[in-house]
């Protein structure tokens, strides 16, 4: 093909996408003028291009509707919903002919009279002024044919002219329009928002325009590979490295060593895009789905900028289509039932996207009638999935499951949209086959929300490596969940039914899979116990089926490049690539979701961790787990497992000083060490574990003695601590336990820790208060802090519940929970505190007379008035234990003795 | 380039193999075919793979599949003390290392000396030999690689 035409394709392709958003905004925001012009440049432009080229057809559709988008532009004819689909329509037009071209290299035959009459017809008026509310807006053409409009003859060089050289002959009188079906006004509010900021967002984009230029995607992918090979070699130069010790090569190496790491990610980088890419489509298909069914749809979409590797993103493009469109047909109700259901007429689909930890989240939530999960069990009886029996003994999130299997749709009729039962099983395929997970929690008559979770990126992950029958193999570690060492001869080991190996993780039987078996390593008695001793269960999720595999030894993790595997093995499903590690051997890396579909069935054995929403409340009524360690003297201690990040053990020979401070080099950066205490001796070791705490950037080490054990334990404080660093004493597994209080540690290691976050309560006062436990509803956006919280205000006498985002504390509101009081971080990405407390303190809500503390590091005296004129009964400046604590229990005593006034 | 391809194009009257051999059978591969020949390497094994696939192993930074002639042909694996080597080559953009018994000389030779294969051969050497040369005091099989490893590709 022309190289010209090539270059205009993709050029107008992405003009194309751009319209189609411009225009659905228009729709619901006539009024932009800046808009308007933009669409009406754009049209102009692939006009102009299509004259050059000689396209005729395509310019002559491009052409007449840049005329009815001069007249929107010029202002005398108002848009309305009608005028848009006339608009998209030719927009189509110009798409199909685009797709000929790019096929064939020449317009289709034919020609587009119909549209352009239809154009033509609105450009001067005749079509009856405005548009009704019928989606076909040229009622009987009148026969004249503009004399303005001159012709394209064939060779399809029409003078390129702007509307504004068009006769003024357009009759003015463009009523607004009367009928038209305006979306309702909440609706428009929220749309609005988000117009507001994706303006933003342009202006900024087309500044960045002057200094971007486009590069083949070949050349990244190429790109790509050499760094990866790269990355490969500098691991096994450093392999080497380790080996040979102090060698001319160690500071070049070094050198190189950080040059290729900030090569790797700055090549990452080139390969990210935003994730709004993706959903530009979805607007327009909900537009057209919402006309079609006849309902009313709102689609909400936050975090359009969240980027992730290209490669993850076209994985996704299809699924999420897939899923959006569900929400619409099957999830949202038809305004009637809405209405009766009280909900409001409009449904909405909220799409948001977010990273968490090296994962990307993607929600798809609406608000429409749930799952059905009586039609659902009919469903899976009807198609022999489950008996009667199995079904009555399974949870509500079990039995959603089902919607996953292949061929199932509980869908009363098939709709052209969707219904027709192939589309969750193909999600949930496309969505493992690319490492990651979805998950399902839908409340009937409230609606359903879906979470995806993927990897950041394809190309390099982290992966555990371990040994089985001598051979080794890598395990992504994002399916990962746990390690346990068991030994036939102590609580810990591996039962047996009928030969099943099974471990008891937690009150909770988990099934294993003796890797060496699976792959048929070894040639093992299979009957003899003694098989199992000193093992290793890898603990590992896939969607919600947990299971075990059993392996022999547990080496570092590595960061690997997955390679495609040779075509001979491509069958084997228990391996998704291989890779070369540090010291150059070649490894098979194990696919966790191969080995499940090996070893068991996955959909009926779901536990029913699966749901994000009930993961991310953590209730201090539940057990906490709890990492005990030994440091310094007999004592165990013990800290929340949840905020341990990693456990190392640390060759001390690598601890180096700087400053007085042990710091170490951990992950291409440095981290500071501390000993848990004085006691913990470090001089003649030679190696050390060490507990790493980490938050968004920052790592912090604790070296221990001895890591013992996990434990799940409702933590009740008996015995103040009066140590630096420890909390105070509780029994853990039978035993007196100290819980380490990690900010200690934290704030040792780096004073301006806290500079970062808003502000977090820390209580270790006793702060009971009258009768029963108080409860607290937390909510700050950083995991790190709401993990390390709700252990810390338990402790304090305290009931807490913590949640990540003031929109989940307001659907929790909606569910009728009640809270004594609400602690409130301020700066929040969703809502801010200011907003939230507005929200709560509207008049009628369930919350409204609920006390708030609000905590932040903008304690300014602006700050500190707005956040009492919101309506938060305290502010709190950031990390400030003994006002914080003084205020929670004041504001708590206050509110007493307000009710005992009222009683 | 396709071994069949590069026979039926030859104009010249001699042609240059590879030599080597596998249970004392000489054969021959076209010397452009070859990427490497490589000593002993370690291999990692690949579990659940078809018995002559030997396992992967790393070749400057590519990973090479490395495959078992001898099993290919039907033979018996020989004794593990015995040095083994292997030819890398190229088919269908993947790499693959036949680890065979020996390398010998690489020889020029006459197409006046080449015959098809005898028709009694054991049907699956006949699959991967492309006809026989006739050399002083010895035979030596052309080995068709492509066909030897498309063989692979059949999962049996």
């Amino acid at each position: 093909m022309d190289d010209l035409i090539a270059e205009f394709i993709t050029e107008t392709n992405e003009g194309l996408q751009q319209l189609d958003t411009d225009l659905l905004r228009l729709e619901q925001n006539p009024n932009d003028k800046d808009l308007i012009s933009r669409i009406f440049r754009l049209m102009h432009t692939i006009k102009g291009t299509c004259g050059f080229l000689g396209l005729p057809r395509l310019e002559k559709v491009a052409h007449h509707a840049e005329n009815v988008m001069g007249r929107f532009r010029d202002g005398d004819l108002q848009v309305t919903p009608a005028y848009v689909s006339l608009i998209l329509e030719s927009l189509d037009r110009v798409r199909t002919l685009m797709g000929h071209i790019e096929a064939h290299s020449v317009e289709p035959e034919g020609n587009d009279a119909d549209l352009i009459e239809k154009l033509d017809a609105v450009y001067e008026g005749r079509d009856g002024g405005g548009g009704g509310d019928t989606a076909s807006p040229a009622p009987a053409p009148v026969a004249a044919t503009p004399a303005a409009e001159p012709e394209a003859d064939e060779h399809g060089f029409v003078p390129v002219r702007a509307a504004s050289a068009a006769p003024v002959a357009a009759p003015t009188p463009a009523p607004a329009p009367v009928e038209t079906p305006k979306p309702a006004a909440p609706a428009a509010v929220a749309v609005a928002k988000t117009d507001t900021a994706a303006a933003g967002g342009e202006d900024k984009e087309s500044a960045l325009a002057n200094q971007s230029l486009r590069v083949n995607v070949g050349v990244l992918e190429n790109l790509m590979t050499m760094v990866s090979e790269l990355v490969l070699t500098r691991n096994q130069l450093l392999q080497i490295m380790r080996v040979q010790r102090d060698t001319g090569f160690s500071t070049p190496l070094q050198r190189l060593n950080h040059v290729v790491s900030d090569l790797q990610e700055g090549v990452m980088k080139t390969r990210m895009q935003p994730i709004g890419n993706a959903w530009a489509k979805l607007p327009r298909i909900i537009r057209d789905l919402s006309i079609e069914l006849g309902k009313k749809v709102d689609l909400v979409m936050e975090g359009q900028d969240t980027e992730l590797d290209r490669q993850v993103l076209d994985m996704i493009k299809d699924p999420l289509t897939h899923m959006v469109r569900n929400s619409a047909d099957h999830g949202i109700e038809m305004p009637a039932d809405r209405l009766k259901a009280g909900k409001p007429e409009m449904g909405t689909v909220n799409l948001r996207a977010f990273h968490e930890g090296g994962h990307i989240i993607i929600q798809i939530a609406d608000d429409g009638k749930g799952l059905n999960t009586e039609r659902i069990k009919q469903k899976a009886i009807e198609k022999g999935l489950a008996t009667p029996e199995q079904i009555a003994t399974m949870s509500n999130l079990q039995i959603q499951q089902f919607i996953f299997g292949a061929g199932f749709s509980t869908a009363e009729k098939v709709t052209a949209v969707s219904g027709r039962g192939v589309g969750m099983d193909v999600v949930r395929t496309n969505i493992e086959k690319i490492g990651g997970s979805i998950e399902l929690n839908s409340v009937e008559g409230k609606g359903s929300t879906f979470s995806i979770k993927i990897p950041l990126t394809l190309a390099i992950v982290s992966a555990l490596i371990v040994e089985s029958g001598k051979e080794r193999f890598a395990i992504p570690q994002l399916s990962v969940r746990e390690l346990v060492l068991v030994s036939q001869k102590s609580e810990n080991r591996i039962e047996m039914i009928n030969g099943t190996p099974v471990y008891r993780l937690r009150n909770k039987l988990l099934p294993l899979v003796a890797l060496s078996n699976l792959l048929k390593l070894e040639n093992i008695d299979q009957t003899d116990p003694s098989r199992f001793d000193h093992k290793y269960i890898i603990v590992t999720q896939v969607g919600g089926y947990s299971f075990g595999i059993v392996v022999d030894k547990v080496f570092d993790t590595e960061e690997i490049v997955v390679k495609p595997v040779a075509r001979i093995i491509k069958h084997i499903e228990l391996f998704s690539g291989n890779t070369i590690l540090g010291d150059g051997s070649v490894i098979m890396i194990l696919d966790p979701n191969g080995i499940a579909k090996a070893s068991g069935d996955v959909v009926s054995s779901n536990n029913e961790n699966a749901t994000g929403l009930s993961e991310s409340m953590s209730d201090s009524r539940r057990k906490t787990s709890l990492l005990l360690f030994r440091a310094g003297d007999e004592a165990p201690k013990a800290v929340p497992l949840s905020l341990v990040s990693r456990l190392e053990n640390i060759d001390l020979k690598d601890v180096e000083n700087a400053n007085g401070q042990m710091i170490v080099q951990y992950r291409g950066s440095l981290m500071p060490l501390l000993p848990f205490s004085p006691a913990v001796k470090t001089a003649n070791e030679s190696s050390k574990p060490l507990l790493v705490f980490t938050d968004r950037d920052k790592s912090v080490g604790i070296i221990v003695d001895e890591i013992i054990d996990i434990q799940e334990e409702l933590i009740h404080m008996e015995v103040e601590g009066n140590v630096p660093g420890i909390m105070g004493s509780a029994i853990v597994a039978g035993k007196a336990t100290e819980i380490i209080d990690v900010t200690y540690f934290l704030q040792t290691a780096y004073r301006d820790w806290f500079n970062n976050h808003g502000s977090e309560p820390f209580m270790n006062a006793n702060g009971k208060a009258g009768s029963g436990r108080r409860t607290v509803l937390l909510i700050d956006d950083s995991p790190f802090f709401r993990n390390m919280l709700s252990p810390l205000l338990s402790v304090a006498g305290y009931e807490v519940t913590s949640l990540e985002s003031p929109l989940r504390a307001l659907e929790l509101m909606e569910k009728g929970q009640k809270f004594d009081i609400i602690i409130s971080d301020i700066e929040m990405p969703d809502m801010s505190g200011f907003e939230f407390a507005a929200k709560i303190r509207t008049s009628g809500n369930l919350w409204a007379d609920t006390p708030m503390v609000a905590l932040s590091s903008h304690a300014t005296p602006q700050d500190i008035d707005q956040g009492y004129k919101v309506g938060f009964n305290k502010y709190v400046a950031k990390f400030d234990r003994e006002t914080l604590l003084t205020a929670l229990s004041q504001t708590l005593s206050q509110d007493l003795a307000l009710e005992g006034r009222k009683a | 380039m396709s071994t069949n391809l590069a026979l039926a194009q030859e104009t010249g009257t001699s042609r240059d193999f590879l030599t080597l051999k596998i249970n004392n059978q000489l054969f021959g591969i076209p010397v452009l075919q070859v990427q490497d020949v490589l000593g002993e390497t370690s291999v990692t094994r690949i579990p659940l793979a078809p018995p002559q696939v030997a396992g992967a192993l790393n070749l400057r930074g590519r990973i090479v599949t490395a495959v078992n002639v001898r099993r290919c042909l039907g033979l018996v694996d020989e004794d593990a003390a015995n040095k083994k080597m292997s030819i890398v080559v190229e088919q269908d953009n993947e790499l693959y290392s036949l680890i065979i018994d020996s390398v010998g000389d690489v020889l020029a030779l006459e197409n006046s000396e080449f015959e098809q294969n005898p028709p009694t051969l054991d049907l699956l050497w006949r699959s991967v030999s492309l006809g026989v040369y006739r050399l002083d005091g010895t035979l030596l099989i052309i080995l068709d690689i492509a066909k030897l490893l498309h063989s692979l590709n059949r999962p049996n």
